[in-house]
């Protein structure tokens, strides 16, 4: 850190040093806690799952840690290596991957499994942001073209292992850059209405039958009350349930009784629900709120067009994280297998969330401050 | 470091642009989580009731408890039909990944018949409440009990359920007198009360357990628990409404009786009635050959069902739907009835020479059974100890079959001896106006004849024999026949009153009672001509009896030689009624064994045995 010699408090403080930002950690960490507090009572109070999931978190955040000592011209400079290795795996992936729950997303590296989708959700961002940052914004129309290119491509790639949740995840966060880059809004619209009219057209010639079948079940859980309209037709009783102020904890029926599915991974948000109430959803939107605060906070102090870029679609993408998660188990949005980003029990995408975090730090905290 | 571009770009521009869309975005955020709040408020406190409803609905369970059935005493108080644990293989196909594949694994570890599994897929089919047990394999063995247990984390879904099954200890001795129960099936359940019935398999199928199924099956009772997504109960202390048992029958059947009685005729196709004449009260009913009832409780496979549908006809209740032709058991019930309407006197007698004319037609011969005859002064007397046709022939064509037809109905012929048992058959009393109905031509003398010596169109049941048997014991006074004489336990035991037949006899002169039953007396004593004197000379008892033996097909002249070369189907039936002691009877009896031969010494010697084993064994004590 050679940055110009300004007294600030921040300055001295370890944290600082340590490329920490403190509002922020403070925010992961309270969301972490609560986390974990769930997911004691989601897991039947098994303590080995509590102790697998702090090892993972204290993974996640020992990565994010390193990731926050890179500066963050280190990822521009990398960004599109990291893009192409990305895109080799995908590639990989559709080639010789594992499968797991019938989808092919898994690749075996020396014993243990990973998936390479993981990688993109940093990647695509990173790329998207790498090959802006050294143009004129607005771009032009050609520029544009690319962009979307360098968005579609993984984004297809994992829609065919398939993977509906992450490719979507993995769209939206290039897109992000590609609206903070300042797309004019009239463009915005015209894919909006371009979208509209596509819908039935991907409906009828791009969906599978299982995804089609979630969207008719969404629309109508009873249709399979047994299959998977049972999810959400449980889901929606044990919130439902819970009242303002829940059942209390370790008190819910619905999770404690195991009529809840899922309910360390991805539906948690029930349990919560169940458990803790309207108080408890309130309280947990609120720690979501602070880290998205703190996330555009940071975005907008960032200096370089890569970084400010990046920064907004990282916590932009977090935030369609939790709405698509919360929108699932509530009966909000169609079932597209999403934790509930860092409380959901789960290893892959929580690291990545957390590395995301960890790049935001570098952003904040490899600033040059300029004097007052 | 950048190069060119980075002059053109207007950084102030692009920052105010980003920053209007993180704010646009913020925003956009905002609002959104408002909605996501807005909506979870929407599910917790305006849906609240109906979910929270619904998540009592998903653990509180009303589990229904099926009442015991009642049991079935016979009059010592012996238990013949109990309730046994059973242990069964049951499954809740809703808890079950692939139905197929698990019930194939189930059978091939257990080795299970086909049967038991196809029954579980019609149980399956038919069953509409979710989350019931469905019963694959009842009674299974303790080998298979421990063979599931060591498997058993294999099967969610799948488990051991410990039943009370109905048992019925003395087989086939008492099948037809008891009937059995077995599985509800489709048609019943349309008939019966389902809530009632929701907790319970078997439901009465034939005979007794039928007749009297609303009274054994008792009241449902019901469990509140708290149970898992498994269906397991977490917590079974929320609220309980015990079910009220069923309640238990006593029968006026003697089991050792009837265990006589049934050794008597195993081996022969026939039946065996015993009844109380004071009271109509059934002591013993047999019918062989008989079946294990307990076959038809778990299910009966189909390969045992084959082989019950022999010619011998095991699942037929002799007793209560076999109709024979009475032959010569009633010819003290005629000779009563001419006595008593004064068409022939005491001393009437006439001359055999073994063959009969009518007087309007000398073409048509009726035979005595006895070729050559029974000989000189042939009174009703001699007519009843020694079985002589002839006479009979002449007395009933004095009588014309209207006086008879009514006469003997009144004994209980043609008619339902109302027997709680159900599916009872009432035999055929021929009449003029059912001879034109049924058949279209009117009744000739030679029909009424023929009626005279319990041949012709004539039909009774075995019950009804023993009933008419009774009937002379108690010098006319008959009563409906009854299996239960009381029902309940303890303080709450109620007796059932004997019920008098609708249809009574005339009594009229006592005299002529008497008169038959002397010669009844004969018939078992009389150790010249009595037709029953081997089989009842020896008895340390006096009774009465009467034998009848009946041709099964039309034979010629030469009818002796004929006999022997009939074919085993078409020899003569052998029966046989009485009744002892014969100064206050107790017991009234009425044999018939199918294509056995003469009624004497075929039918006469069963019941002897049971007679014998009635006044002598079983009820000593109180004689």
């Amino acid at each position: 850190m050679n940055g110009p010699s300004h007294t600030h408090k921040e300055r001295q403080s370890l944290i600082w040093r340590l490329h920490m930002d403190m509002p922020l950690l403070f925010g992961l960490c309270l969301l972490m806690g609560f986390g974990l507090m769930v997911l004691y009572s989601a897991g039947g109070e098994s303590e080995s799952l509590i102790y697998r999931q702090v090892t993972r978190l204290g993974m996640g955040c020992a990565i994010m840690f390193v990731i926050a000592q890179f500066p963050p011209r280190f990822y521009a400079k990398w960004a599109p290596a990291l893009y192409g290795f990305g895109i080799v795996l995908l590639l990989a992936v559709l080639i010789m991957g594992d499968e797991g729950k019938g989808a092919q997303r898994w690749l075996v590296f020396g014993g243990f499994r990973f998936q390479p989708s993981e990688i993109m959700k940093l990647a695509v961002p990173m790329m998207v942001a790498w090959y802006f940052s050294e143009r004129v914004l607005p771009c032009r129309k050609r520029e544009l073209f690319v962009a979307f290119l360098i968005v579609m491509c993984p984004t297809l790639l994992i829609l065919k292992q398939p993977d509906l949740g992450t490719s979507l995840l993995i769209a939206a966060s290039g897109i992000f850059v590609i609206y903070l880059s300042g797309v004019s809004w009239k463009l915005i619209a015209g894919f909006g209405v371009t979208g509209i009219i596509y819908a039935p057209v991907h409906w009828f010639f791009v969906m599978r039958e299982y995804q089609r079948e979630r969207v008719r079940v969404f629309l109508d859980p009873e249709r399979d009350p047994l299959g998977s309209g049972y999810h959400i037709i449980q889901s929606k009783i044990a919130i439902g349930s819970g009242g303002t102020s829940g059942k209390g904890w370790l008190k819910g029926t619905q999770s404690q009784l195991e009529f809840l599915p899922e309910r360390s991974t991805d539906f948690i948000f029930a349990v919560l629900g169940e458990e803790f109430g309207l108080v408890g959803v309130a309280v947990l939107l609120s720690i979501y709120l602070i880290v998205i605060a703190r996330g555009i906070y940071i975005g907008t102090q960032a200096q370089e067009t890569f970084s400010r870029l990046l920064a907004g679609a990282i916590i932009l993408t977090f935030f369609i994280y939790l709405f698509v998660n919360i929108g699932m188990v509530t009966g909000l949005l169609p079932v597209v297998g999403l934790p509930l980003p860092l409380v959901s029990y789960g290893g892959t995408s929580m690291v990545t969330l957390l590395a995301g975090f960890g790049m935001l730090m570098s952003i904040y905290t490899h600033r040059k401050l300029v004097s007052t | 470091m950048l190069g060119r571009k980075v002059t053109l770009k207007n950084q102030f521009k692009e920052i105010a642009l980003y920053q209007n869309r993180m704010v646009v975005s913020f925003i956009i955020i905002f609002l959104m989580m408002i909605l996501l709040l807005v909506w979870v408020a929407n599910l917790q406190i305006f849906h609240y009731e109906r979910y929270r409803t619904e998540s009592d609905n998903n653990r509180i369970r009303v589990v229904p408890v099926a009442p015991t059935r009642g049991l079935i005493y016979d009059r010592n108080g012996v238990i013949l039909a109990e309730n046994r644990s059973v242990y069964s293989l049951e499954v809740v196909p809703e808890k079950v990944n692939d139905l197929t594949e698990t019930v194939n694994q189930l059978q091939k570890l257990l080795t299970i018949d086909n049967d038991d599994v196809e029954r579980f897929w019609q149980d399956f089919r038919r069953t509409r409440e979710r989350f019931k047990k469905i019963p694959l394999k009842s009674k299974l063995t303790e080998k298979q009990v421990a063979l599931f247990a060591v498997e058993r984390h294999k099967f969610p879904g799948v488990s051991i359920e410990a039943r009370l099954v109905r048992y019925y200890p003395y087989g086939e001795i008492l099948v037809h007198a008891l009937g059995y129960v077995g599985r509800i099936n489709d048609r019943e359940l349309q008939s019966i009360d389902q809530e009632n019935y929701k907790a319970t398999r078997h439901i009465g199928k034939v005979g007794l357990e039928k007749f009297y199924e609303s009274i054994l099956h008792g009241t449902i009772g019901s469990q509140t628990v708290v149970t898992d997504v498994q269906g397991r109960v977490v917590d079974d202390s929320i609220s309980k409404k015990p079910p009220v048992a069923g309640t238990d029958l006593h029968l006026e059947l003697d089991l050792e009786l009837q265990k006589t009685a049934f050794k008597a005729l195993e081996g022969k196709r026939g039946s065996v009635v015993a009844v109380d004449p004071k009271t109509g009260g059934v002591l013993a009913l047999v019918s062989t050959p008989g079946y294990d009832p307990n076959l038809f409780v778990t299910g009966i496979s189909s390969k045992d069902y084959k082989a019950l549908l022999n010619p011998d006809r095991p699942l037929f209740n002799r007793a209560l739907r076999g109709q024979y032709s009475p032959g010569s058991t009633i010819k003290p019930h005629l000779a009563w009835l001419a006595l008593q309407n004064n068409i022939v006197t005491p001393s009437y007698s006439i001359v055999d020479k073994g063959v009969y004319f009518l007087p309007t037609d000398d073409e048509q011969k009726f035979r005595d059974w006895k070729k050559g005859g029974h000989g000189d002064s042939i009174s009703y007397r001699r007519a009843i100890i020694q079985s002589c046709d002839t006479y009979f022939y002449e007395v009933a064509f004095k009588m014309g079959i209207d006086l008879i037809a009514k006469g003997m109905m009144q004994f209980g012929f043609g008619q339902d001896t109302k027997i709680d048992m159900g599916e009872e058959v009432p035999g055929l009393m021929p009449t003029r106006e059912w001879k034109k109905g049924a058949r279209g031509v009117h009744w000739f003398p030679g029909d009424t004849v023929n009626t005279g010596i319990g041949q012709g169109y004539w039909l009774s049941t075995p019950l009804q024999l023993a009933n008419a048997s009774a009937a002379i014991a108690n010098d006319g006074e008959r009563y409906n026949l009854r299996l239960v004489s009381a029902i309940g336990i303890g303080e709450t035991k109620k007796l059932i009153e004997p019920q008098l037949a609708e249809e009574q006899v005339d009594i009229g002169d006592g005299l002529h009672w008497q008169r038959v039953q002397d010669a009844m007396k004969d018939v078992n004593h009389n150790l010249i001509i009595g037709t029953a004197k081997s089989a009842f000379g020896d008895a340390k008892y006096k009774s009465a009896g009467k034998t009848g033996t009946v041709q099964l097909v039309a034979l010629g002249e030469d009818r002796d030689k004929e006999k022997e070369n009939l074919a085993e189907r078409h020899r003569d039936n052998a029966l046989y009624i009485g009744y002892a002691p014969f100064e206050n009877p107790t017991i009234a009896v009425s044999v018939v064994v199918e294509n056995a031969g003469g009624g004497g010494s075929n039918a006469a010697p069963i019941a002897r045995k049971v007679i014998d084993q009635y006044l002598l064994k079983s009820n000593k004590d109180s004689r």
